[in-house]
């Protein structure tokens, strides 16, 4: 079924879709349309699941947790200053290893106040342990949130789905919303093979050890970093099953193919922009223009962005003579955190491309065609001494 | 492909003693219990034990004669705060070990 809706309410549909149990969430901008939506599908039955309300950000997730840790399928919503409120439990969610997905409505964070959009929020947090996802549109939100619960249920880890405060969750799109018989078949019913159970009492997560030490029955039990390098690998085998969700879900539904990332105009192109969200759709026209002129470059959207996929990054740039990379969010102190990621993965390619960093948009700042296509173009038309420093774009506009 | 669904992948215990391993050599103070005064002892008969129901770590048996395992029990000194005839003396570990030894080296 077609539909003309905002971002935020695909997301509530895809949630609505997917038949979770609880949610629980603390209205933000951009996020509270979000929220408003799922509680109203509820309140009107809907979608038959607990909406818990909660004080805080940090409590919303603790519910998800202890929901998720009792069997359940939950799922919450947040953006900037909320997420950074709840920072604790997504730390938590990863290590206790939570199938919940969370909708991360891109938003700059505070101080200054800003209710406008960056990717600041979701980067800071980039190091947590969860899956991250980055969506272009509306379609790919509804989309992803489907194969976001299926894809946390698969490898025990929790998936923020990231997608753009205003651009995307407050615009009108036409989307298609994926008939909820296939959905049913697609994401069955969640079962949770370990959960509490209050006629058989247990800890979970209880405090270990630095090292491996036998439990009250004399089993060997893991010590703390055993459990976090096995998050990693983890992590890690998360890319390849996410590929396989997507290949079931294109099969059941018509549409994906690129879950790691989308190219555009990529193949055969002497220089690759990268960058991520609704910015990488926007970057199109430009890569458009610039062809139009004889320069070849396209764009590269990345969606996955943890675990990174290294493999797949280095094949789609390493033979490219230059990569741009255009992003909404940095890493204080020293450079774009896309920028540092890409460059470390092209470090052991032979042939290494050049790599130029452009930090544009932070707070909602206005992004004008034509700073893309002087940036882009600047890049493809430099010479050997073009400075290596992340450029910041549209200040003091 | 959904190999991993959802087995447990973090730490997890069922609650009693042993669940952080030995712990009995964290202890600074030893409870001590005087039997002449400990209430189920006394009267010979199932009573009071609220040593057993207060200690966190459940190392204190529900016996006429309760016994604090001495492997796993921290020395928190609860149940001698808790004891309500006051049976329960909390001793140095240091000044017990000085006597064990003396003991020991007499045998």
């Amino acid at each position: 079924m077609k539909k003309i809706e905002s971002g935020n309410v695909a997301a509530a549909l895809g949630v609505k879709l997917a038949k979770v149990q609880v949610v629980a969430a603390y209205p933000i901008t951009p996020q509270t349309p979000l929220t408003e939506k799922l509680s109203e599908l509820i309140e009107g039955d809907e979608l038959k699941a607990e909406y818990i309300t909660v004080e805080s950000e940090h409590s919303a997730l603790a519910v998800c947790i202890g929901a998720a840790s009792a069997g359940a399928r939950a799922f919450t919503a947040t953006s900037a200053n909320g997420l950074l409120y709840m920072s604790e439990q997504v730390h938590w969610a990863a290590g206790a290893r939570l199938p919940l997905v969370m909708c991360v409505v891109n938003r700059g964070v505070g101080a200054p106040w800003t209710v406008w959009n960056d990717h600041q929020d979701s980067i800071s947090q980039r190091d947590a342990g969860w899956i991250q996802i980055y969506v272009n549109d509306h379609q790919e939100i509804i989309d992803t949130v489907i194969k976001a619960f299926r894809l946390a249920e698969a490898v025990s880890i929790p998936v923020m789905v990231c997608y753009d405060g205003y651009y995307l969750s407050h615009t009108y799109m036409p989307f298609d919303v994926p008939d909820e018989q296939k959905v049913d078949t697609f994401l069955p019913e969640y079962q949770y093979k370990h959960t509490l159970d209050p006629q058989n009492p247990e800890n979970l997560n209880t405090v270990t050890m630095p090292f491996a030490r036998p439990d009250r029955d004399g089993v060997t039990q893991p010590g703390y970093m055993d459990i976090r390098h096995n998050l990693h690998e983890e992590l890690g085998t998360a890319i390849p099953v996410f590929e396989q969700i997507d290949a079931a879900y294109k099969e059941a539904f018509g549409r994906g193919g690129k879950p790691i990332m989308s190219d555009y105009r990529c193949e055969g192109a002497d220089y690759i922009v990268v960058s991520m969200g609704s910015l990488a759709n926007r970057i199109k026209d430009v890569v458009d223009e610039l062809n139009d002129e004889g320069v070849k470059v396209g764009v590269l959207s990345l969606h996955l962005y943890r675990p990174f996929p290294r493999e797949q990054i280095i094949a789609a740039l390493e033979n490219a003579k230059g990569v741009i990379v255009i992003e909404k969010a940095l890493s204080y102190g020293n450079e774009g955190a896309l920028f540092g990621d890409i460059k470390a993965a092209l470090y052991p390619c032979e042939k290494r491309p050049f790599v130029h960093n452009y930090i544009i948009g932070l707070g909602g700042r206005e992004i004008k065609q034509a700073d893309l296509y002087d940036s882009i173009k600047a890049s493809c038309t430099a010479s050997e001494n073009f400075e290596d420093v992340s450029r910041w774009i549209g200040l003091n506009r | 492909m959904d190999e991993f669904k959802c087995e447990i992948k973090t730490s997890n215990s069922k609650s009693g003693p042993g669940d952080a391993g030995r712990t009995g050599s964290w202890r600074v103070e030893r409870p001590v219990i005087d039997l002449s005064k400990c209430t189920p002892a006394k009267r010979q008969k199932d009573s009071c034990y609220l040593c057993w129901l207060y200690c966190p770590d459940g190392v204190i048996s529900k016996e006429l004669e309760p016994k604090i395992d001495l492997e796993y029990c921290k020395g928190c000194g609860i149940c001698a705060q808790e004891c309500p005839t006051g049976a329960i003396k909390m001793v140095e570990e240091t000044s017990l070990i000085e006597e064990e030894r003396k003991n020991d080296e007499k045998n």
